[in-house]
């Protein structure tokens, strides 16, 4: 970190994209120092719930991290993925009275035949095409998972209870006046867990340091006896169950409903953010994205009104497309994201 | 046998260098058009029009700009349904500000406008590439779409913020409205279609068509041969948001005459034009053409076979029609990578040496 700050020029992008960013930083602090008590609570119960809210993108951003690592595919169903888990797993709960423990297990099967026919019927056929035919292929996929769950469950918003803590955490909210959903923060130590598992198994494992091979080099991971097919499942499987926790994450706090499969979209400039190959770059950029929208939602509409005399309603819903600006203006000075490998371009 | 180039001798070069080489796709192009000119609009019904010919020929114009921006320069984006909007919306905004403008001067000013929008959200991709631009492009898709739903400026301050075309002319004859002539907005779209088409493809021929391609298929090594980066790309990126933009206003004005900007140019607009033009075949006009047509078709058919055909309730044949697309895609991809289009030249190659088998 010291090493790469004292390469750092001041002339380039970065830095002069890190001085922004620096006084930016500043301005905050003095403003927040200059408002009142109550104005400053709501602050952090904002960039609080802001941070809870990233902390659900980086669950779906982590899944196309995965996928992205492993095999160079952008995996445009990962959203889809989430919302055909849901509802098998409201399916499995709520049609056939299964218990959540017995439910969650069946779910990651079905997550698991899916890697394997994705695997047979799709990877298998288009190995050494170019990344935008395997892109599309993945947006072929997300038609074909959403149809087929529609089929089977029907598109009614089902509603998904799996046990996991439900209203406003009482132990911020009476110690520090805060009003913080025990969910998010439930799925903030899930994510945190599922981290940290993914980590250590990348780490430790055969399998994961095989994935890890393949991640660096394809020919090479082959070379020495490493069968890309079997990765293949089992990183398609990994990211089914992660879309499965983050179907649970999504599906508990709004129900199961389509709706779910347009999160995949959030997660994209979590993603661009990240860098597309990086775990860590997944939550840091959930969270930074998590905390700007919702800054963004309140504040924005207030400043651009002080600044430009505009109607500041018209700020209102920008939650579509301000994660994808702030994410853009991030690449104009970083174009390979925060963590993505150095761009080397040669002829 | 027939099909051949034998005997067709360039004494010039501007025989040398026309569009079609071989004589018979030259009489069968020309028969098309006579065709598509002077019968079609003497057969066609309400049907044919609003189902079938107007969504085609507005579709191929929006893939068509596509597929210079991704296929010939290389440049993935996902923002063509917020282009599209802009078509429309500075489409809708001249229509009422200028009454007496003809519309065919309509369409092309919004497709300039939109040449400028897409300029703007074109910058990026001189500092970022591949997927990274892909995603970028998203962001002009759904900021667009934003913009048009929150400023009521954009929709004349009407109550439900559709925008609703108003009667309008070309040449004296109406073409937007709710009195229209099926052969009169068919005419006014295909005579926009191949007019452009011919010019795009030309551009696509000559010099600046060429940087595009050198872009495309290694930009650092164009860079060094002297195609400069910045000129080609945004101009790419301008070309074909003015095609976008003209697809759109005519999208708008003349094929459905009302429009809701999140329903017709969300996301689903963009990712329809990608599915045309990688089907059809990127990098090619008669892919354009072909991947529109596919597109605008499938859904009829499946819906045909499924609704009528087998008798299943709409929402489950619905399913039905989204998983068989969804399989249909992952099967094309697989089957022909490079679309329909090389499935045409393959045609093509093989008719040139039938009967022999060499």
């Amino acid at each position: 970190m010291m090493a790469s700050l004292s390469r750092l020029r001041l002339a380039s992008p970065e830095g002069v994209g890190l001085l922004l960013l620096a006084a930016y930083a500043a301005y905050g602090l003095f403003w927040l120092g200059s408002i009142d008590e109550r104005d400053r609570l709501f602050f952090y119960e904002v960039t609080l719930s802001g941070l809870l809210a990233g902390v659900m993108y980086s669950l779906v951003a982590l899944g196309f991290v995965l996928i992205f690592k492993s095999s160079g595919i952008f995996n445009f169903s990962q959203g889809v993925m989430a919302l055909f888990a849901g509802l098998f797993l409201t399916g499995f709960m709520n049609d056939f009275g299964v218990p959540a423990f017995l439910a969650i297990p069946l779910t990651v099967a079905v997550m698991v035949a899916v890697a394997f026919a994705v695997e047979r019927f799709v990877l298998r056929h288009l190995v050494n095409q170019e990344p935008i035919i395997l892109f599309m292929a993945t947006i072929g996929l997300a038609f074909v998972l959403e149809g087929v769950g529609d089929i089977l469950w029907g598109s009614d918003v089902k509603p998904l209870d799996v046990g996991l803590p439900r209203g406003a955490s009482d132990f911020l909210l009476d110690g520090y006046g805060l009003y913080v959903e025990k969910l998010e923060i439930a799925a903030a130590a899930v994510a945190a867990v599922l981290v940290v598992a993914l980590s250590l198994f990348s780490q430790y494992t055969r399998i994961g340091r095989a994935l890890r091979a393949v991640a660096d080099d394809h020919q090479a991971a082959l070379s020495v006896g490493i069968s890309l097919r079997t990765i293949w499942v089992i990183v398609w499987s990994i990211a089914g169950a992660v879309a499965l926790v983050a179907g649970i994450m999504w599906g508990s706090k709004s129900g199961v409903q389509f709706s779910l499969a347009l999160i995949a979209l959030k997660a994209l400039p979590v993603l661009i953010l990240g860098g597309f190959t990086s775990i860590p770059g997944a939550i840091l950029g959930g969270l930074i994205i998590g905390v700007g929208e919702k800054w963004a939602e309140i504040y924005l509409g207030e400043v651009m009104n002080a600044l430009f005399g505009l109607n500041a309603s018209w700020f209102t819903a920008i939650e579509n497309w301000f994660a994808y600006v702030l994410a853009l203006a991030f690449l104009l000075v970083r174009p390979q994201g925060l963590f993505g490998e150095k761009i080397i371009e040669r002829v | 046998m027939i099909y051949r180039e034998t005997g067709d001798f360039k004494t010039s070069y501007a025989d040398d260098q026309q569009i079609f080489p071989i004589a018979q796709d030259r009489f069968a192009f020309l028969a098309l058009m006579a065709v598509a000119f002077l019968v079609v609009p003497f057969l066609i019904d309400d049907y044919w029009e609003k189902s079938i010919l107007l969504p085609f020929l507005v579709y191929a114009l929006a893939a068509i700009g596509l597929n210079i921006l991704t296929g010939y320069c290389g440049q993935v984006s996902l923002g063509t349904g917020g282009f599209m909007a802009v078509g429309a919306y500075s489409a809708y905004k001249l229509m009422t500000a200028f009454p007496s403008l003809d519309m065919s001067l309509v369409v092309i000013t919004s497709g300039l406008i939109t040449a400028m929008v897409g300029m703007l959200f074109g910058l990026p991709s001189l500092r970022i590439k591949g997927f990274y631009l892909a995603v970028a492009t998203l962001a002009a898709q759904f900021f667009l779409v934003w913009l048009f739903n929150k400023i009521p400026w954009f929709y004349n301050y009407s109550a439900t913020g559709q925008i609703t075309a108003p009667e309008r002319f070309a040449f004296g004859v109406p073409v937007t409205g709710p009195a229209t002539d099926p052969w009169a907005t068919y005419l006014f779209c295909l005579a926009f279609v191949v007019l452009f088409g011919l010019i795009a493809k030309n551009l696509l021929r000559g010099r600046i068509g060429r940087s595009w391609m050198a872009i495309r298929d290694m930009d650092i090594a164009a860079e060094i041969i002297g195609v400069d980066p910045l000129k080609a790309k945004l101009s790419a990126f301008g070309v074909s948001s003015f095609y976008i933009g003209m697809a759109g206003a005519l999208y708008f004005a003349v094929l459905f005459g009302a429009v809701e900007v999140g329903e017709a140019f969300g996301i689903n607009a963009s990712f329809e034009v990608m599915f045309m033009i990688i089907i059809g075949g990127l990098g090619s006009m008669m892919g354009s053409f072909l991947g529109a047509g596919f597109v605008v078709l499938l859904p009829i058919l499946l819906k045909t076979v499924l609704v009528d055909g087998f008798d299943l309730g709409t929402a489950f044949a619905k399913y039905i029609e989204i998983t068989a697309f969804g399989a249909l895609i992952i099967t094309f991809l697989i089957a022909e990578p490079h679309g329909l289009a090389r499935l045409w030249a393959i045609v093509k190659e093989r008719l040139r040496i039938w009967p022999f088998p060499h």
